[in-house]
C-alpha cells in the first residue's frame, strides 16, 4: 500500500520523514557488513535483487476465486540477504517506484519506507529468526510472509487514520479482513518460492542462528507493538483509542484530532523503537 | 498488470528531450521539486485558489519541458484510483471538502514528480541525490536496480510466455500455484547469478571495490533563476492563497 | 613459433567449492599476436579456464600472464597488472554494460587503471572509434542491439589497452552480418586472441591454430582444420 502525497498531515509524514532517513543511513551501513563486503562489491547484487524483486510481481499466483496474487518480497529478500541488505534494497525499489511510477509519494516517502521497507522486512524477518531452525521452519517462513504484509498495510492505514481520513467502522473490518488475506497469500508464496530457491541451491537461503531470550523478548515487545497498531486501527473513534490510555478521560486530555495525532504518533514511535532494537539486537549477534 | 519496462521506457524517452527544463540542473530541479511538494504537503486549509495557483506554476513548468501533455497526464492518472476510493470514502463520510482535497493534492504532486523525472535524464538525477547526501550505497543500488529492470524483466515476460504455452486448459489453482512459485526460483536463480557474472565482469576490468565518483556538473546561474523563481511562486502560493 | 609466450599455462588443476573437478592438469600457450580458438562440449571447462586467465578464479599449477605468475599469493599489485593486460570479453554483454551510458561504461576500465576523468574518457573514445560505436557515446546500453553491445563490450576491454584478449562465445547473439562484422574488427586488432567458441566457421576465418578440451583437460591441439575432423567438430 503506497500512500501517495497529500494524504498525511504535517506532523505524521514530518515525524516519520525525521525517523526514515536516520534508519535508511543506519542500515545502509549495516548492509555491508552484513554481507560481509567493506566496499562496493555487492551493491551490484543488491541492484539485481531489487530488479528481481519489481520481475517477480510480474508472476501471477492462482489465489482461488479466478484472482490471482503476486509476491510482495520483504520476507524473500530478509532471509536471503540479511535483514539489513533487504531494507536497503526495499527502500531502492520504493525510489524508483515514487521516481518513475508515481507509486506513492515523495513527501511521504519516509512513510512508505518504513511501513514498507524497515517494519516490513523486520516483521517479515523475525519469525524466520526465532524459529528458523528445526520443524517450525517452513511455518516461520509462512508467518514472516504473513507478519510482513500485515503490518505494512495496518501501519499505513494507521498512518491515513491518525491523519484523519475518516472511515467506518465496518470499512476499517474490511480493511482488516484484506490485510490478513494479502498476509497469507504473501506467507504463502514466500515458504514456497523459498523451497523452490533452496531446491536449486540450499546456500542462498541465510541459515537462522539459534536465537537468544533477549531477542524472544524483543520479539514479543514487537509483537505487542504492531497488536497496538492494529487496536490503532480498529478504532477509528478516538474513544476508544484513549480507552487504551486507562484515565486519560479524567485526566482531562482534551478529545478530536490532536489526541488522536498524539497518541497514534506514539503507539507508531513505540512501535518503531521496537523494531529498531530488534534489529540492532539481530545485527549484533549475526556479527558476534 | 502494468509493465513496469514499458512504462520506464517511456519516461526513460522523455527523459532524453531536449527543452529548457531538460537542459537545468537536476539539482536546480530537485530542490525546486521539493519546495513545490511540501509547500502543497503542509497546507492544511486548502482552497482552490491554492489549487489554482499550483496548478498555474506547474502548467509552466510543463511548458517548459515540451513535454507531450495529454500522456503526461495519463500517467499521472495513475495514482487516481488509490485517491479516488479513499476521496470516495471521505465524501460519504460527508467532508466533500475534504475529499476533494485529497485527489487534488495528490494529483498535482504526482504529476509535479512526473514533469520533473521525465525532464532528467537518471544519470543526471543519481549525481544530484549524491550532491544532496544520499548515502552512496543506496544511489548506487537504484542505479543498477534500474539498469537490470529490463533484463530481468525480459526474463520473467519470457518464462510468462513459455508457461502460457503449455497451461493448456488445467483450472486447477495449486498445481499452478506450485509451477509459479518454482519460476519465482528460478528468476531468483538467474538474478544471482546474473549478479555474479555482472562482479567478474567488473572485477576482469580492474575494478577493486569503489567505483568512480560522478564527476560534479556545474551549477550555472540560469539554475539558480530558475530555482528561486520555482520556490518564491510555490512559496507565494502556500502563503497567500 | 618464436614470438615470445603472453600466456603460458602448465599443469592447471581447479575444483569448483561443491567438489566438481572443472580443470584437470590443463598445459596451454599462446604467444604474443596469435589467435587460437578453443574448442570443446558443453561442460568441458573452456570457461573455466578463460577465468583463471584473467585471474578471477586461481587453481593449483602454473599461470604466467605477460611473464607475471598468477598464484593464490598474487600481490594486488599484479593482479590488477594482469587484468589490465588480458582483456575478458564476456559472453554475455548485460553482465559487462553495467553503467548508464556507453562512455561511462567503456572509460570503467581505465578509470580503475588510475587515469583521471578526462584520461579515461579519451581513451574510451578511441576504443569506441576502434569498435565503430563512437556515435553511441550517452546512449544507454539497454537500447543499443546485440550486435552494438557485443562492440561496446569489446571497446570496453580494448580502453584497457591489453595484450591479449579472451573473447567468450563472441557469436552468441548475433546476425550472420554482425558476425561478419565481428571478424572484420578483430582481424584489424594486433592482439593476441583466444576465442572460446563452438562456432567453428567463425574461428576458422580468424584462427589458424586449435586446442580441444574434454573434461577438464587437453585432448587435442594443432591446426585447426586437422582438430575440427579429429573431433568430428562441425555440423
Amino acid at each position: 500500500m503506497h500512500i501517495p502525497d497529500g494524504f498525511l498531515t504535517t506532523p505524521v509524514w514530518a515525524t516519520l520523514d525525521a525517523i526514515a532517513i536516520p534508519a535508511v543511513a543506519w542500515t545502509a551501513r549495516r548492509a555491508q557488513s552484513e554481507l560481509e563486503s567493506p566496499d562496493d562489491r555487492r551493491i551490484p547484487l543488491l541492484g539485481v535483487m531489487g530488479a528481481f524483486v519489481f520481475a517477480a510481481q510480474m508472476i501471477n499466483f492462482p489465489v482461488g476465486l479466478g484472482t490471482s496474487g503476486h509476491l510482495v518480497g520483504g520476507t524473500l529478500l530478509a532471509i536471503t540477504l540479511g535483514p539489513a541488505a533487504a531494507v536497503v534494497v526495499m527502500t531502492a525499489i520504493l525510489i524508483l517506484q515514487a521516481l518513475i511510477f508515481q507509486d506513492g509519494g515523495l513527501v511521504v516517502l519516509g512513510a512508505n519506507v518504513l511501513n514498507m521497507a524497515v517494519v516490513g522486512v523486520l516483521a517479515g524477518y523475525l519469525p524466520y529468526r526465532l524459529a528458523g531452525r528445526g520443524k517450525a521452519r517452513s511455518a516461520a517462513i509462512f508467518l514472516g510472509g504473513f507478519c510482513s504484509v500485515a503490518a505494512s498495510a495496518s501501519l499505513a492505514l494507521a498512518e491515513l487514520l491518525v491523519s484523519g481520513v475518516p472511515m467506518a467502522r465496518q470499512l476499517l473490518w474490511f480493511s482488516a479482513g484484506l490485510f490478513l488475506v494479502s498476509g497469507v497469500i504473501e506467507g504463502a508464496i514466500t515458504a514456497a518460492a523459498t523451497r523452490a530457491i533452496e531446491g536449486m541451491n540450499p546456500l542462498w537461503i541465510r541459515e537462522a542462528r539459534p536465537a537468544r531470550p533477549v531477542t524472544i523478548a524483543v520479539a514479543v515487545l514487537g509483537a505487542a507493538g504492531l497488536l497496538a497498531a492494529g487496536i490503532a486501527v480498529a478504532s477509528s473513534a478516538p474513544d476508544a483509542l484513549q480507552a487504551l490510555l486507562p484515565g486519560s478521560k479524567n485526566a482531562g486530555i482534551p478529545e478530536g484530532r490532536l489526541t488522536k495525532i498524539v497518541l497514534g504518533l506514539a503507539a507508531m514511535i513505540l512501535l518503531y523503537a521496537a523494531c529498531v532494537i530488534a534489529g540492532r539486537r539481530i545485527a549484533r549477534q549475526r556479527s558476534a | 498488470m502494468r509493465s513496469a519496462a514499458r512504462e520506464t521506457w517511456i519516461v526513460e524517452r522523455w527523459s532524453r528531450g531536449s527543452s529548457p527544463l531538460h537542459s537545468l540542473d537536476a539539482r536546480a530541479k530537485l530542490a525546486a521539486l521539493a519546495v513545490y511538494l511540501l509547500a502543497i504537503a503542509s497546507t492544511s486549509a486548502w482552497t482552490q485558489a491554492a489549487v489554482a495557483g499550483y496548478a498555474v506554476i506547474l502548467s509552466a513548468a510543463l511548458a517548459a519541458s515540451r513535454l507531450p501533455v495529454p500522456a503526461l497526464l495519463a500517467r499521472a492518472a495513475l495514482i487516481l484510483p488509490f485517491s479516488a476510493t479513499f476521496a470516495l470514502i471521505t465524501w460519504l463520510s460527508g467532508d466533500a471538502t475534504r475529499a476533494l482535497a485529497l485527489v487534488e493534492k495528490s494529483f498535482l504532486s504526482g504529476l509535479a514528480v512526473l514533469v520533473v523525472i521525465a525532464a532528467t535524464p537518471l544519470t543526471d538525477l543519481a549525481r544530484a541525490l549524491e550532491a544532496f547526501r544520499v548515502p552512496r550505497s543506496l544511489v548506487l543500488v537504484i542505479q543498477f536496480l534500474y539498469r537490470y529492470l529490463f533484463v530481468v524483466a525480459d526474463q520473467a515476460h519470457r518464462m510468462r510466455m513459455a508457461a502460457a504455452c503449455r497451461q493448456g486448459i488445467r483450472r486447477n489453482a495449486r498445481p499452478r500455484f506450485h509451477a509459479a512459485a518454482g519460476a519465482v526460483g528460478v528468476l531468483f536463480a538467474r538474478s544471482w547469478e546474473r549478479a555474479d557474472g555482472i562482479y567478474r565482469a567488473m572485477a576482469a576490468r580492474g575494478f577493486h571495490g569503489t567505483f568512480p565518483a560522478l564527476a560534479p556538473t556545474r551549477f550555472r546561474t540560469v539554475d539558480g533563476v530558475f530555482l528561486c523563481g520555482f520556490a518564491l511562486a510555490a512559496l507565494a502560493v502556500r502563503l497567500m492563497l | 613459433m618464436n614470438a615470445p609466450r603472453v600466456i603460458d599455462v602448465r599443469g592447471l588443476r581447479y575444483r569448483y567449492p561443491d567438489g566438481t573437478l572443472a580443470l584437470d592438469g590443463v598445459d596451454f600457450h599462446l604467444c604474443a599476436g596469435e589467435c587460437v580458438a578453443l574448442f570443446g562440449a558443453n561442460g568441458s571447462g573452456k570457461t573455466t579456464f578463460a577465468l583463471h586467465l584473467n585471474g578471477l578464479l586461481v587453481g593449483e599449477g602454473s599461470v604466467r600472464v605477460c611473464g607475471v605468475p598468477l598464484a593464490a599469493s598474487v600481490s594486488a599489485g599484479d593482479l590488477a597488472l594482469v587484468r589490465s593486460k588480458v582483456g575478458l570479453v564476456f559472453q554475455d554483454s548485460d553482465d559487462q554494460l553495467f553503467l548508464p551510458t556507453v562512455l561511462e561504461d567503456v572509460a570503467f576500465g581505465p578509470a580503475n587503471l588510475g587515469l583521471t576523468p578526462e584520461e579515461a574518457a579519451a581513451r574510451a573514445k578511441v576504443a569506441l572509434e576502434q569498435t565503430g560505436m563512437a556515435g553511441a557515446l550517452h546512449r544507454a546500453p539497454y537500447h543499443l542491439s546485440s550486435g552494438e553491445k557485443r562492440r561496446v563490450a569489446l571497446a570496453g576491454v580494448l580502453a584497457m589497452q591489453p595484450e591479449v584478449l579472451v573473447l567468450d562465445e563472441p557469436t552468441t547473439a548475433l546476425d550472420p552480418p554482425g558476425q561478419r562484422d565481428l571478424i572484420a574488427l578483430l582481424r584489424t586488432l594486433p592482439q593476441a586472441k583466444l576465442l572460446v567458441t563452438h562456432d567453428t566457421s567463425f574461428a576458422a576465418a580468424l584462427a589458424t591454430r586449435a586446442v580441444f578440451f574434454e573434461r577438464g583437460r587437453v585432448a587435442g591441439e594443432g591446426g585447426l582444420p586437422e582438430i575440427v575432423n579429429r573431433f568430428h567438430w562441425s555440423r
